[in-house]
């Protein structure tokens, strides 16, 4: 009991971080809308899509995808800062749960991508985004991609565990994050790479996640290379087995990782 | 009673190449004041965070509080309080809200971590700027809320690592005065620093550590006698410093040091008035006339340099630089 408590303390302090400094919520905002602006008006006229509504359709669940995708980075460098400033062991020496700070940041970081989420959905509703599915999909749909990034932002603990420096945090974060959301299907059909980038492409996590947003948002999905295997079939239930494996890996590894952090 | 043990702590860090504890054992009596001294890569902060649970020793035993530190961390937490090197609170956040968490963290409910904090930061003047993130804070002010986070539950055995490095002279007072409140107030506390004014100021007994060891240990007092009563120094134009060292070096017996920007030569001597007419006469036979001279009761920077052949606030060659502190020579 003490340890949900615990955790909650700390989920507060992350969202008390965004009251007192606003810019964070402003900016981590701005971005996405900005990439929503850019693909729809930049890409959106030279891509032909053959479905109904254009290529807003497809593009919104990709960048929704990217957006929570890059929560990674935000609780690497957040948690990586913390180490450097010592506040970790501040935290370490007091009589509390140990996975508490580490849980209470993946959640706060979660909240965050709500309101993140909301205002892009608003955004893309302006450009022409209009989901045909209904409201339950919809919100589905939205459910799904806050537990991705919540199942992500444990990669972010252990990166921003592991790191020697702050700075290479954000670096480390872009790696991994960048390939994978672009080597995907989240911008561009996957149709026009190169056979074996193609397989890599739509078995990708963030693929899958994509495709599966678009299944429930009431679009089709194209795959090219692996049409008929198992992601292409499924593309939600393997959404759903890779973020259950992504947790099942990073969670007792950030976990014990935090625990002796810098011994 | 002991309220804090350690015995024969080691701490190797990358595979063994850098042996931070080297069987390194202290303890400190309750109620009472133990400094560690030592320079830079001493072993403190390590001898600090395994005391504070946060490190597991590669061997040795430690207790505090009467709990094994190793077999119960989680209990030694409940007992202990720890402010670190940098000032470890949320910087974003305002001193209010940081001693209200940590207060919420101990495990007071909401109503009394507030009143807590309001206590606290009332204690250490800090109710004006409360309500103010902590990254307006001057230096000393952090350091004051970061002491204040470490009292909420009124801990046991304090332990505070190099409270006043890099503070400014009176930011360095402030904190002093604040210890030393504690102090009266009958906390167990282990202080580590590199300043051995701070240790002689605030300390009831000192180690002085070195390499990973306690070198030596007891009161200021005592340790100042075992380095040989006063303090011969003695200033000379720039042409006579090579010879007067050599005299001093002889007479004193101890090597002599050089503050080149002063042109002081000093060293201990244990024969006081005797030993500075001694130095006089010799220096006179040679023909060297002192511009000052003078006999200085010893200061712990003494004792570091007797014990281990190198100045205690000795700076790696990047902070001498950036800080263009006189540089202290040896010979």
């Amino acid at each position: 009991m003490s340890a949900f408590k615990d955790t909650m303390v700390i989920t507060q302090r992350q969202l008390r971080l965004l009251t007192r400094v606003p810019e964070v919520l402003i900016f981590s905002t701005i971005q996405p809308v900005m990439f929503v602006l850019l693909f729809r008006y930049v890409f959106g006229g030279s891509i032909d899509t053959g479905q109904p509504g254009g290529y807003v359709q497809l593009l919104m669940p990709g960048i929704f995808v990217q957006t929570v995708a890059f929560t990674l980075a935000g609780t690497a460098s957040g948690l990586a800062e913390d180490l450097k400033k010592g506040l970790i062991d501040r935290f370490r020496s007091l009589p509390i749960s140990q996975s508490a700070l580490v849980i209470g940041r993946t959640l706060g970081d979660s909240l965050l991508n709500i309101v993140v989420l909301a205002v892009m959905g608003i955004a893309g509703y302006i450009v022409g985004w209009r989901p045909s599915s209904g409201l339950i999909n919809v919100a589905i749909g939205f459910i799904f991609l806050l537990l991705f990034g919540y199942a992500l932002s444990w990669v972010g603990i252990y990166v921003g565990l592991s790191a020697s420096d702050a700075r290479v945090v954000q670096n480390v974060s872009f790696i991994i994050t960048f390939p994978l959301t672009f080597l995907s299907n989240a911008f561009a059909p996957t149709t026009g790479m190169p056979r074996a980038l193609q397989y890599f492409a739509e078995w990708n996590p963030v693929s899958t996640m994509v495709a599966a947003c678009r299944e429930l948002f009431g679009l089709e999905n194209q795959f090219g290379a692996t049409a008929g295997s198992f992601p292409s079939e499924n593309p939600l239930l393997t959404s759903f087995i890779y973020m259950l494996i992504i947790m099942a890996i990073f969670i007792p590894l950030s976990v014990n990782k935090y625990k002796r952090a810098a011994d | 009673m002991k309220s804090v043990i350690a015995e024969d702590l080691v701490k190797t860090y990358r595979n063994g190449a850098v042996r931070a504890l080297d069987h390194l054992s202290l303890d400190v009596e309750e109620g009472t004041v133990l400094s560690v001294l030592g320079p830079n890569g001493a072993g403190k902060t390590t001898c600090v965070r395994i005391l504070a649970t946060l490190l597991r020793p590669d061997s040795g035993r430690a207790m505090v509080g009467g709990i094994d530190v190793i077999k119960h961390p989680e209990k030694v937490r409940e007992v202990i309080g720890l402010s670190g090197q940098y000032a470890a609170v949320d910087e974003i956040l305002t001193g209010w809200d940081n001693l209200v968490m940590f207060g919420q963290l101990y495990h007071l409910g909401k109503k009394q971590a507030i009143a807590r904090a309001d206590e606290l930061l009332e204690r250490f003047s800090l109710t004006e700027s409360a309500k103010r993130p902590i990254k307006t804070y001057s230096g000393g002010m952090r350091r004051r809320l970061d002491l204040a986070a470490s009292l909420i539950v009124k801990p046991k055995v304090l332990f505070l690592d190099e409270p006043t490095t890099g503070l400014d002279p009176r930011g360095r007072q402030e904190m002093w005065s604040v210890i030393e409140e504690l102090v009266k107030g009958g906390v167990t506390l282990l202080l580590t620093t590199q300043y051995l004014e701070e240790a002689d100021q605030l300390a009831d007994e000192i180690a002085v550590i070195d390499h990973g060891k306690v070198i030596a240990r007891g009161t200021s007092d005592a340790l100042k006698k075992q380095v040989g009563g006063e303090r011969l120094e003695i200033v000379v134009e720039a042409h006579n410093v090579t010879k007067t060292m050599e005299v001093v070096a002889n007479i004193s017996g101890n090597k002599a040091t050089l503050d080149e920007g002063l042109r002081m030569i000093s060293a201990p001597v244990s024969t006081g008035a005797t030993a500075l007419i001694d130095t006089l006469r010799s220096l006179d036979s040679e023909g060297i006339h002192p511009l000052d001279v003078g006999l200085k009761r010893p200061s712990l920077d003494d004792v570091f340099l007797s014990l281990t052949g190198h100045a205690a606030e000795e700076k790696t060659a990047e902070e001498e630089v950036s800080t263009g502190r006189r540089k202290k020579a040896k010979k």
